[in-house]
């Protein structure tokens, strides 16, 4: 291992600055296929009865979580290296605000519009 | 001279004595780069996620208007979808043939990007004109107000985005791909890389979601 990176550091022009040979042609190919299948997955989901009908958002809701993960890993490279450790700390707390701010947002909405006063429809 | 001596020695460390975990010396440039623009990627993540509350707490509130199922087109979204998944894939190509040191790669993946990009923006473009003629515009409900809110600035990071493209392919051919570019670059995709997620994000609750 030690080995094959220290050739990598050789190889390269003087001058330049280092970086680590993480990404390849190929899991961009893998990603790209994990998407599309995910995608059409979502569409086919959404417009047949493929899925028992009232589990399809959560079926939608599980495949666009599966999409974005591949779109982490593949596309932007987050793994378990060392370099990649603040980036998924940073990561977890963006989650979390997000999660926070829709989740909260549609809940309290919830609640006020089921305890609203009857409006006549005009 | 120097980095290359300084490279070596980390390769050799143990891993609970690598950077980013305490050890083996302060992060390269590239990777405190790429953090900070991580970490505005992620602000901007948070900003969009409060114009999804906004269009999940508002979506149905239509005001006796049109639905959603009554305006989306659902062929149209599934090619704007590939457009930015592909763009999405030659970006990624492309910033990896400008590190392993190839520019007419690079140009050729940075051209199909920007076009398959701007194929994304000319289809979103022409359904909100549709949309604004048959009198569905943002003022309509407020329904449609999340949703060109939502829509609409997705598709304005695009822009930029493709705005940024011409302005980094003009730095390599300018200045080649030197360390600085490259960095550039490697925020670039990344931030085109953010905008497929949050493409997901929309297409899902937006369009599937509300047909």
């Amino acid at each position: 291992m030690t080995h094959t990176h220290e050739h990598v550091f050789d190889d390269r022009t003087p001058g330049v600055e280092e970086h680590e040979p993480t990404a390849s042609y190929l899991s961009y190919t893998v990603g790209l296929g994990l998407a599309i299948l995910a995608t059409i997955a979502s569409f086919v989901v959404s417009q047949t009865e493929l899925l028992w009908p009232p589990g399809i958002p959560v079926g939608l809701i599980v495949l666009a979580f599966a999409q974005i993960g591949v779109h982490l890993v593949f596309f932007l490279h987050l793994g378990s290296g060392p370099d990649s450790t603040n980036n998924i700390l940073a990561l977890a707390f963006g989650v979390l605000i997000v999660f926070l701010i829709i989740t909260g947002s549609v809940w309290i909405i919830a609640n006020l519009n089921s305890n609203m006063m009857p409006m006549s429809v005009h | 001279m120097t980095i290359a001596a300084i490279d070596r020695t980390p390769t050799a460390v143990p891993t609970e004595l690598a950077r980013g975990r305490g050890g083996g010396g302060p992060a390269t440039k590239r990777v405190v780069v790429a953090y900070g623009f991580w970490i505005f990627i992620l602000s901007d993540m948070v900003m969009f996620s409060a114009l999804f509350a906004a269009y999940a707490v508002l979506r149905g509130n239509t005001a006796d208007g049109p639905t959603g199922a009554e305006l989306f087109n659902l062929r149209n979204v599934f090619i704007e979808t590939m457009c930015l998944l592909l763009s999405s894939y030659t970006c990624g190509l492309g910033a990896l043939s400008a590190e392993r040191r190839h520019p007419e790669r690079f140009l050729i993946f940075a051209a199909c990007t920007f076009v398959l990009g701007a194929a994304f923006l000319v289809i979103e473009a022409t359904e909100f004109a549709r949309m604004v003629e048959i009198g569905a515009g943002p003022s309509r409900s407020g329904f449609l107000s999340a949703f060109f809110t939502l829509v609409g600035m997705h598709g304005l990071h695009v822009t930029s985005g493709l705005i940024a493209l011409v302005y980094l392919v003009a730095q390599v051919m300018a200045k080649g791909l030197r360390a600085a570019v490259l960095r550039r670059l490697l925020c670039w995709s990344l931030f085109w890389h953010a905008l497929d997620i949050v493409w997901v994000g929309v297409f899902t609750l937006v369009y599937l979601m509300g047909d």
